[in-house]
């Protein structure tokens, strides 16, 4: 079947030359020198004011960078990138270290105001309390420009600050987790982000605490010829709970532009982190000029014992999207999730999926994928599913579907699966033609047509993933929430 | 990630090397033949046996299994062969032709010929075709196999094999069944070559007798199905034994053409069925079954692409793996469809049953996509035996041994039934059970 006109003009809707955050701002600004080398490390390391046993441990990643080839399997082409024309810094002149809101330059409010990131903290005004309050780091370029609401979560004990900050305060909990997920040498661009990275967000939330609003950081590229290597580090402890969105853009330019990014996620005992993103990074004009390379690495240990962590996204930008958020099931009975709606266009290219591994007894994740190709682009998912020796009992349940829109776009599927415990029990499936005989029974015993009823399993099944989103993101999911999945292809 | 070249030649490798030097001379060909057996050996020498930084061999490295490499087998006297085959016939009372291919050369003395001929189907020994104009021809691989591993090592050595025709409009009273026998020890590379003429029908049973001792079998079978034609191929691959299997299957099929095949694996070391099926004419339909039983260190590998060139085709894939012991069960499959191949109607499925705590899985089913208006599906689960199901049957008094054969024959003939070639998989069920006893 081929796609329905309903889902083909929603889908047009967000095309890449409908993107609205192409806009430049016009700031002066600071720029190291280009170039990846020791002195970029070194500048950068000093800019940040950060201790010698950090930038020790980006010169050491970045030797082992420099011995690294770069990975090819993923189904993307692009041209060689070269590491020493880029800048490894970049930051608005008038942003010196950690600042209180007032003192943040006019020009990086409004720019986050037309993004419609609101920084103002809303006040609690005559005991009305704004409901859904959500606490911003706003990352622009290479510095983070603000965080909100730090001290009213300082109050909860939660720490929620840019990592450079944190490098400087929290040594010792960033010393114990950094890499701990994400090893300095576990791939091609983490490695590069480990020697280079400049900002992020770092959140503990302690052990039984439940974090009284949303977290989110909103990254923004703003200057030319610059990489942004974005790193994230959020611990749980024992018993806490977190929800963390992501959002970001870019403006519209004609070349390339780097993201290489590492977000890695703990969750110790009974914890859960749930982790949003919108990634909306310009994706390119019309004839695939410009766009965002987006190399990101997420990966979220479930460390100790029913920890919990949840991965959602709504991909809709960046000229290509390398990126497989994922779940180690370390401690017994954890759980992990990712779902995800991936929308390429124009002459996008996504190579994106996530990674299970099971490595803890009882242990179950979930996976549920939409990709949706039109134009030109190349939409794949790449996904694996493991369980180990010890890892009894586990299960997954995974469902990818693709749409194709169009003549000129490709959707491919690339799932691993991967067994070595003959308890363990996963379950694949691709396709809408699979949608289980007892609730299209169920359905078609009560009156409905068979159309009817496949519509409405596929719509609930549909608003599963959708719900997953906080609300806090529900404007731009909207968008694709009514997307019918007619024509769906594995 | 990096498919690098390996830097040392192993043992295996270094001994096909000198097997090549050795037998270079015996080796039949046209001088372009010739020319492509050296390319063939230059690229083993460039990249290694297939490993498992190969995408395609990444869960079965053959480069580490194969630890060193006999050398080809001699030529067979008939006595001798005649002797294997009385011995080991596959399939009993079954009414079929035979044609034989004895230690990789086509045997004419025991082969069926006459009778083929009479019934329209003429065959020749591959060799005589090699050293003709045509030769080089003989070896080609279609696009989704090109550089492939297996079939490199199959163009540098190959010994012989037959090629079958079927003219046009025939169809054949009984299956045939194309065996190869080893008499002696000593690596086994055949290459067969079937043409099912227009509208032609045509049942091919693939088997095989003796024992090759440590020495490779390598057979490609290249099979084109012209317009209207069917074809169905049972390939039985049986046996203990720790030579490598090392198979694959080139389809070709015209419009309106039917294949069907079954690739039934149960107990050598290490085997590799791959098949690489290519649609190049309209509302043609491929079905590919697959059952394998590992146990043991065995690794069982079935790899499937089926490449949708053009509208309105359909396949169907469906594959069961049962594993026990350490064994090792690999389905790669992958369905590609092209920008123009429309209607494309594509199903895959692959179910394991893991029997045992250290036997693994691994299932890659994959899909690529560049028509908006298809049906494409895939399935993948893992998992043991059904503890509900056990007791189901135990509690009505059958001992739990019997009670894991029913359910692994129930789930094995799923397959085999959709196949639907009774009479020549009467016999399978007895090799499932056998299986199970004998391991």
């Amino acid at each position: 079947m081929p796609a329905v006109q309903e889902t083909i003009d929603q889908v047009k809707a967000i095309d890449v030359d409908q993107y609205k955050y192409g806009f430049v701002t016009d700031i002066e600004s600071e720029k190291g020198a280009k170039g990846l080398s020791e002195e970029t490390i070194r500048f950068l390391s000093a800019k940040k004011n950060e201790p010698e046993w950090m930038t020790q441990w980006r010169l050491d990643a970045l030797r082992r960078f420099k011995q690294m080839d770069e990975p090819n399997w993923a189904r993307v082409s692009y041209p060689k990138i070269d590491f020493d024309d880029l800048y490894y810094w970049a930051a608005p002149k008038s942003v010196e270290g950690p600042k209180s809101l007032d003192e943040v330059d006019p020009e990086l409010l409004a720019t986050y105001e037309k993004l419609g990131i609101p920084l103002a903290e809303q006040e609690i005004l005559a005991g009305v309390e704004p409901k859904n309050r959500v606490a911003v780091d706003a990352v622009f370029d290479s510095v983070s420009v603000v965080t909100t609401f730090k001290e009213e979560l300082k109050k909860a004990g939660v720490i929620f600050c840019s990592i450079s900050e944190a490098v400087r305060e929290y040594p010792d909990l960033v010393k114990k987790y950094l890499g701990s997920v994400v090893p300095v040498t576990d791939n091609y661009y983490a490695t590069l982000n480990s020697a280079v990275f400049s900002d992020g967000s770092f959140v503990y939330i302690p052990e039984g605490v439940r974090c009284p609003m949303e977290l989110s950081t909103y990254f923004r590229i703003n200057e030319q010829n610059t990489g942004q290597f974005e790193r994230t580090l959020i611990i749980a402890e024992k018993g806490s709970y977190v929800s963390y969105l992501e959002g970001c853009t870019a403006p519209q330019r004609d070349e390339n532009q780097l993201h290489a990014a590492v977000v890695e996620l703990v969750a110790l005992d009974d914890a859960e982190i749930k982790y949003s993103t919108v990634q909306n990074w310009f994706p390119g004009d019309k004839d695939g000029k410009g766009g965002i390379y987006n190399f990101v690495t997420k990966r979220g240990d479930c460390r100790g014992k029913n920890s919990k962590i949840s991965w959602t996204q709504v991909e809709t930008g960046s000229a290509i999207t390398w990126k497989y958020p994922s779940c180690i099931l370390r401690g017994d009975n954890s759980r992990g999730e990712f779902y995800s709606i991936a929308v390429s266009n124009g002459y996008q290219q996504i190579d994106s999926g996530t990674k299970m591994i099971h490595l803890g007894k009882n242990t179950s994740s979930r996976v549920i994928s939409k990709g949706i190709s039109a134009g030109k682009s190349e939409n794949t998912y790449r996904g694996l599913i493991s369980a180990h020796r010890r890892a009894s009992n586990a299960r997954n349940f995974t469902q990818c579907d693709s749409l194709l829109i169009g003549q000129e776009c490709g959707a491919h599927t690339v799932p691993y699966i991967e067994s070595k415990n003959a308890s363990a029990q996963f379950e694949h499936e691709a396709t809408t033609s699979k949608i289980s005989d007892d609730q299209m029974f169920y359905c078609l015993q009560r009156g409905l047509s068979e159309e009817e009823a496949v519509a409405l399993i596929v719509n609930g099944f549909v608003k599963d993933v959708i719900q997953q989103l906080p609300m806090e993101f529900a404007v731009e999911a909207q968008k694709l929430i009514s997307i019918s999945l007619e024509g769906s292809v594995g | 990630m990096n498919a690098s070249m390996p830097v040392r030649h192993t043992q295996a490798e270094s001994d096909l090397f000198e097997r090549f030097e050795t037998s270079k001379s015996a080796l039949s060909g046209s001088v372009a033949v010739t020319a492509l057996r050296e390319a063939a050996v230059d690229q083993i020498r460039d990249r290694g046996l297939p490993h498992r930084r190969v995408e395609e061999y990444k869960y079965s490295d053959l480069r580490a299994f194969l630890k060193s490499a006999a050398p080809l087998s001699e030529s067979a006297d008939v006595a001798a062969a005649k002797a294997v085959l009385d011995a080991q016939d596959s399939y009993g009372e079954l009414e079929r032709y035979r044609i034989v291919v004895a230690n990789g050369v086509y045997l004419p003395e025991l082969s069926d010929t006459d009778a083929l001929a009479g019934e329209g189907v003429t065959i020749t020994g591959l060799n005589e075709a090699l050293a003709g104009e045509h030769g080089a021809q003989l070896l080609s691989s279609p696009k989704s196999a090109l550089n492939d591993g297996l079939i490199t090592l199959n163009t540098a050595f190959v010994q012989g094999g037959v090629i079958v025709d079927a003219a046009e409009g025939v169809s054949l009273s009984k299956p045939v069944e194309l065996v190869q026998v080893a008499t002696s020890r000593g690596a086994q590379v055949t290459r067969n070559k079937v043409t099912v003429g227009k509208g032609a029908k045509l049942r091919l049973l693939e088997t095989f007798a003796g024992d090759s001792g440590q020495g490779e079998i390598n057979s490609v079978f290249d099979y084109t199905v012209a317009d209207n034609a069917f074809l169905a191929t049972t390939r039985l691959i049986i046996g203990g034994g720790d030579a490598a299997r090392l198979f694959t299957t080139i389809a070709t099929l015209g419009a309106e053409a039917e294949f069907k095949s079954l690739g039934f694996i149960a107990g050598p070391r290490f085997t590799r069925n791959q098949q690489f099926i290519n649609f190049t004419g309209e509302n043609s339909e491929a079905k590919i079954y697959g059952v394998t039983m590992a146990g043991g260190d065995d690794l069982a590998d079935q790899t499937l692409i089926v490449d949708h060139a053009v509208p309105h085709c359909n396949s169907r894939e469906f594959f069961k793996t049962v594993l026990d012991g350490r064994s090792k069960g690999v389905y790669q499959g992958r369905i590609n469809v092209a920008q123009h191949a429309q209607k494309t109607d594509g199903e895959m499925m692959t179910q394991a049953l893991l029997l045992s705590e250290e036997a693994e899985m691994a299932n890659k089913p994959e899909l690529e996509i560049f028509a908006d208006d298809v049906i494409c599906a895939h399935g993948a689960t893992s998992g043991q035996i059904d503890e509900d199901l056990l007791f189901y049957l135990r509690a009505r008094g059958i001992p739990e041994a019997e009670a894991k054969t029913l359910l692994v024959l129930a789930f094995l003939s799923e397959a085999i039934e959709e196949y639907d070639e009774d009479d020549v998989t009467e016999g399978l069920e007895s090799r499932v059970r056998d299986w199970l006893a004998g391991h």
